[in-house]
Parts: C-alpha cells; structure tokens; sequence
C-alpha cells in the first residue's frame, strides 16, 4: 500500500538509529554515480541552479539595500509620477518569474534529455 | 485602529506589523449583519463540503490522504500552492500598507515572491525524488530517524502554530467586521470548518479548496484592479498621479518612505521572507502531491506566475483605494465637524480598503464577494496549516519515533484525524485567548522560524555530504531557539506585548542572524561529528544524491 517503493522499504527495514542505507551495497547506485551522463547531468544542473540562485540574490538584495542606503535615487522621476523604485520593484517580480521560466525551459530540454540519456545508459 | 497606524508609522514595528496586518485588526466593532456575504459565503461552503464528500470516499490508503495519491497535475498543484500562499494577510494588508504608504507595500510584495526561485532552483526537484509525505522523510533520508524526524516536527509543529494563531485571530475579527457575526463563533467555524476538510478530506479536500479560493482570490483582485485600471484608461501613470493628488504624503507615496529605515531590519526581514518560504512546511508538502519532479518543476513556476501576478494587482488595488476612496467622506468616520483623517479614519480600518474599494467598484453584491472570498482564503490558508501540522504528529513523531515504523497505513491515517481534530479545537481554543492580543509578530515569527529551522536543516541534508545527524538536530534546535528567543526579546514582544521599558535585541526580524548561526553550527557540529554513525551517514550521502538528482529508485507516483 506504501508507495515510493524503495523508501518505504528502507523506512522499516532498517533498524531506526542505524542510519544505514541499502544502497551502501547497492552497486547500481555506485555504477549510476560513475556514469559519465550523471556526473555531467549533475555538475550543469547544479552549475545553473547556482549561477541563478546567485542572479536571484543580487537583484532581490540589491533592490532592498537601495531601499536601506540610497533612497533618493529610487524616489528619481521616470516618466511623470511613477518613480524608478516602483519600475524596479516590478522588475524584481517580473524577473523572479522570469527566472523561474528560464530555469523550467533549460530543465524540460536539457536537463531531461540528458536524464533520459543517463536511464537509458544504466538500462532501466 | 490607531494601534496598526501608529505601528506602520514606527518603521521597526511595521516591519513585522504588516506580515499580518490582515490578523492585526485591532479592536473592531461588529459590524451589521452582511446577508450577500453570508449567502455567498455558505455557498463556497457547501461547495467545498461536496468537494470534502467526494474525496473522502477516494481516499483510502496513506498517500491518498497525505499526498492525495500523488495525482495531482502541475497545473492543479501550482494553484493549490498559490492558495497556500496567498493568505488574507497578503490581500487586505498589502493593499492596506499601499493604501498607506504607496511604495512600501512593493517591499513586502517582492520579498514573498522571491523565495519561490530559490525553492525551484534549490529544493523542488530533489525534495520530490527523495521524499513521500512530509519535508522530514527527507531531511532523514539518510540520517537517523528518530533525531531528525523529532527536530523537523517541532519545527513544523511551531511553524503551524504561529501561522495558525495569527489566521484564527485574523479570521475572527474579520469575520466580525464583514459578517457581523460576534468574534467566538467566527472562530468556531472557521475551526470546525478546518476539521471537516482535513479530519475527512485530506489532502485532496484540501488541495481543492485551495485551488478554487486561489481562483476565486485571483478572479475577484483581477476584477477589481481592472475596475480600478479601466477607470483611469488603462494607464498607471494616470492612476498614480490621481493619487498623488489626494494622499496626504503627497508625491512621497512614489518613493521608499519609513518603513525600513534600518539597513539591517531591511535585509534581515529580507532573509526571513525569503527563505522562509523554503521552510514551510504546509508549502513543501505540496511538491509530493505531483507525480514526478518535472511537475513539482512545473508547478514551482506557474505558482511564481501566479503569485507574483497577485502582487501586482494588489499594488493596483491599494493606489486605487487611495484614488478612488480618500475623497469620498462616505468610508470614513467622520469626526465633529464632519472632517476626517484619510489614513486613519477608514471605516474598519485601512486593512479594510480592498474591501470598500469593492464597495465602490461593484456596490453591496461585489463587497459581499469580495468578503466571501477573504473568508474563503483564510479558510484556506489554515486547512493547509493544519494537514502539515498532523502529519507532522501522525507520520513523523508517530509512526516513526513513537511506533519505530511498526505501524499501519490505517492506524497512521486515524491518528492524523484524530490530530487534525485536536489541532482544531486547540486553535479555536487559542484563537479565543489571543482575541485581544497583539499577534502581529506571529506570522513573522512563522517564517523566521521555517527560515532558521526547517530551511537550514533540509537543505543541508540535502545538499551537502558531510552532513550528519548531530550537525543537523544541534543546528536546527540552535536556529529555532535563537529565532524564538531574538522575537521574544524584540519589540514586539518584549516592549508591545510584555510591557518592559525597551528591548533587548534591537530588531524586528531575526531571520539574519538565527539562519546563518543555525547553517553555521550544522556545518561546525557536523565536522566536528567523528562517531561511526556519521561516517556512515557520510558514505549514504551517494545513494542519497543519485536519488536526488535522477530520481531513480523513487515511485514513478504514488497513485496505483
């Protein structure tokens, strides 16, 4: 009845406290692990995870230190009332989606071909 | 009423203040009894007690009621999700601290959208290849199951609690001013209600409610800023120049004003906000009710999508308030000679201007929706609190450390019930204690606490070898205690609720310092770890990791 068959079984089996693992003998995973297809699967996702994780930091924190040391430049004129605090503040949500996009479009091409490479190698 | 302004006057009160400005409603006057929105209200009710009906009877083993059998689609899941998020605090105080300080509401705004990124980037995929029902059935993937199990439960069960007092109390004074139902019983019902969708329901009960409050919450927010919007031709600029117009700041609207004045309270309300969205555990839980990680990836961004689309229109909603509402007397309560103050005299409070504004947009019927779906939201809002609060009591603390595993689906899944029920009653129970206290810092304290506890704790297990059993409980208990204790000896408890002459840690928000000293003492404690239990840990980190990365070795889904 207990789904995720592998977890689950690990989850009873193993005496609690042991910590241990199945897959400490499992040779499948050691092979899996060496396989070309993962180590470069992981090290791109990881790589891009990262690399907009980082992008997504700057610009939400660089957006709120100017609110906390330069108030004067967000309070700057664009275009009659609206000021360049407010353009910025929708460009940080306009962009936090966008980065998510950019992330989903990468994964749906890339990173699952390269998945689909890496299962079809190890023969599942 | 004078409380919440005063609090949004005071930047380092504000900061915290307007998380929950929606709960903070301060002392309220029943209003007259609302029958447009009682009668809509009712029929969202019956809709949803249908709904509850129906998965009921669909659900029968534990991934039906923890996961909803793993069925669920992106699409279904990102709505869901965004009903988790989008609280009645976000809608009404949002627009409130727009209608108040223009700019400012964008920093909370921005803030609850940028966790999402993070989530996706760091946590949404590997969180479904590892995982089953709860976020600590990943954080003990590979370490010990009792220890790990027990800090993340206590770090969901605390979570839930602060979000779940600031809801109940939310909803009791809202319901009193929209419904004109007296504060207990809004209460009841709000609990009672909460019972039935979860103790019955499940996750599918659930997951369904969400989606159709999201639907609702977008739908009528949409309706009302294009309102607003059409009013003004379609153009921002002309929008935001009425309002400069009548607003008593002036053109100061347009600008970042006092409510962070303090580069630190800035960014430390910042981290909290943001990776505090990581560590909810009612969130997290939505990833296991897709079917693989591509959907939990889809989900993550539609969510975004759908969120940050709310952000937007409740930006629009408070500028229209202020357009639309502060030159017309009827919203105010006027004073001797008929004058009014337009930032504090609102009718309600200004927590209450997307409701009014509806008033204005569509008369008696839209503000009756417009409170229905507020209502709604909460309703929402605290059932997702609650399924997250008793799985954490039924499949972690139960049948993990408690049973040692040695347990049934069936008896997992009644013991969740029954806890769904005791979590209930305990909030209504809490709810009415709290009625008139200040629980503003409450959800505030909710994210500091995922941000420093449950975040730091999965993330490390998940991401980094070296991390073992001891590093992870140390530096969990160490996170939530510091977050705990640095609200505690905040302002806005140790001053505004405990009543002493000043405080002792100087800000509002401790997501700063807690969160990077609970990372710290994981990494310290960790390294430090040379029992043979942590070598083991170290060497199960593969297996974890391949897993993680492919999901190979996790259920294609849970449904059968």
């Amino acid at each position: 009845m207990s789904s995720g068959t592998t977890l689950g079984a690990r989850g009873r089996a193993a005496p609690p406290g042991s910590g241990t693992l199945a897959a400490e003998t499992d040779p499948q995973v050691a092979r899996i692990a060496r396989t070309p297809e993962f180590q470069q699967l992981v090290h791109e996702r990881t790589r891009f995870g990262w690399i907009l994780t980082i992008l997504m930091l700057v610009v939400y924190f660089g957006f709120i230190g100017l609110i906390a040391f330069d108030k004067a430049l967000l309070a700057v004129k664009v275009g009659g009332t609206a000021s360049l605090g407010l353009f910025m503040g929708v460009f940080v949500i306009l962009f936090a989606f966008a980065l998510t996009g950019v992330y989903v479009a990468r994964a749906n091409t890339r990173f699952d071909a390269l998945s689909d490479a890496l299962k079809r190698s190890v023969g599942r | 009423m004078n409380r919440i302004l005063l609090g949004l006057t005071l930047a380092t009160i504000a900061a915290t203040a307007a998380y929950a400005a929606g709960p903070d409603l301060g002392a309220v006057q029943q209003s007259a009894t609302n029958w447009p929105a009682i009668g809509m209200f009712l029929f969202f009710v019956l809709l949803t007690l249908g709904i509850t009906y129906k998965a009921a009877k669909g659900t029968k083993s534990a991934a039906d009621f923890y996961a909803a059998g793993g069925g669920i689609s992106a699409g279904t899941n990102a709505l869901a999700i965004a009903g988790d998020y989008m609280s009645a605090a976000s809608f009404l105080g949002i627009s409130g601290l727009v209608y108040t300080s223009g700019f400012d509401g964008l920093i909370y705004s921005t803030g609850f959208l940028v966790g999402w990124p993070i989530v996706l980037f760091l946590i949404a995929e590997r969180l479904r290849n590892l995982g089953k029902f709860t976020f600590a059935d990943v954080a003990s993937f590979r370490l010990d199951q009792t220890s790990i199990r027990i800090i993340s439960a206590v770090g969901t069960l605390v979570v839930v609690a602060f979000y779940l007092i600031a809801q109940m109390v939310g909803a009791g004074k809202l319901i009193q001013l929209l419904f004109g139902l007296p504060y207990l019983y809004a209460v009841i019902i709000v609990g009672v209600l909460m019972i039935v969708y979860v103790a019955f329901g499940g996750m599918k009960a659930t997951t369904w409610v969400q989606v159709i409050k999201a639907c609702l919450l977008l739908g009528g927010a949409t309706f009302m800023a294009g309102a607003v919007l059409y009013r003004y031709g379609f153009n921002p600029e002309t929008l935001f120049a009425a309002s400069v117009q009548v607003h008593p700041k002036g053109d100061a609207i347009m600008a970042p004003g006092g409510l962070v004045s303090n580069p630190i309270e800035a960014i430390s309300l910042g981290v909290g906000l943001m990776f505090g969205t990581a560590g909810l555990p009612h969130i997290l839980m939505r990833f296991f009710t897709v079917s693989d990680a591509q959907a939990a990836r889809k989900s993550v961004f539609y969510a975004t999508g759908l969120i940050g689309y709310f952000y937007i229109l409740t930006f629009i909603i408070g500028f229209g308030g202020i357009a639309l509402l502060m030159s017309d007397p009827s919203y105010y309560k006027l004073g001797a000679a008929g004058t009014f103050d337009k930032l504090k005299d609102m009718i309600g409070g200004t927590n209450m201007v997307a409701v009014n504004l509806a008033n204005a947009i569509g008369g008696p019927y839209f503000l009756g929706f417009i409170s229905a779906v507020a209502f709604a939201t909460i309703l929402a809002v605290v059932a997702g609190l609650t399924l997250a609060g008793a799985s954490a009591i039924s499949h972690d603390l139960y049948a993990q450390v408690i049973a040692r595993g040695r347990t049934t689906d069936k008896r997992e899944v009644n013991l969740s019930k029954i806890s769904a029920v005791v979590i209930g009653v305990v909030a209504i129970f809490l709810g009415y204690v709290f009625e008139n206290q200040n629980v503003a810092f409450m959800v505030g304290l909710a994210f500091a606490v995922a941000a420093s506890c449950n975040f730091p704790v999965l993330s490390m297990s998940i991401l980094w070898r070296g991390t073992t059993t001891w590093g992870a409980l140390t530096g969990g208990l160490v996170g939530l205690l510091a977050a705990v204790i640095m609200v505690v000896l905040s302002k806005a408890v140790w001053v505004t609720t405990l009543g002493n002459p000043a405080p002792i840690f100087p800000y509002d928000n401790p997501a700063l310092f807690s969160m990077p000293l609970a990372f710290a003492t994981i990494w310290v404690v960790s390294l430090m770890d040379r029992s043979r239990r942590a070598q083991r840990e170290r060497a199960a980190f593969e297996a974890q990791y391949v897993r993680s990365e492919t999901g190979i070795g996790a259920s294609g889904a849970h449904a059968h």
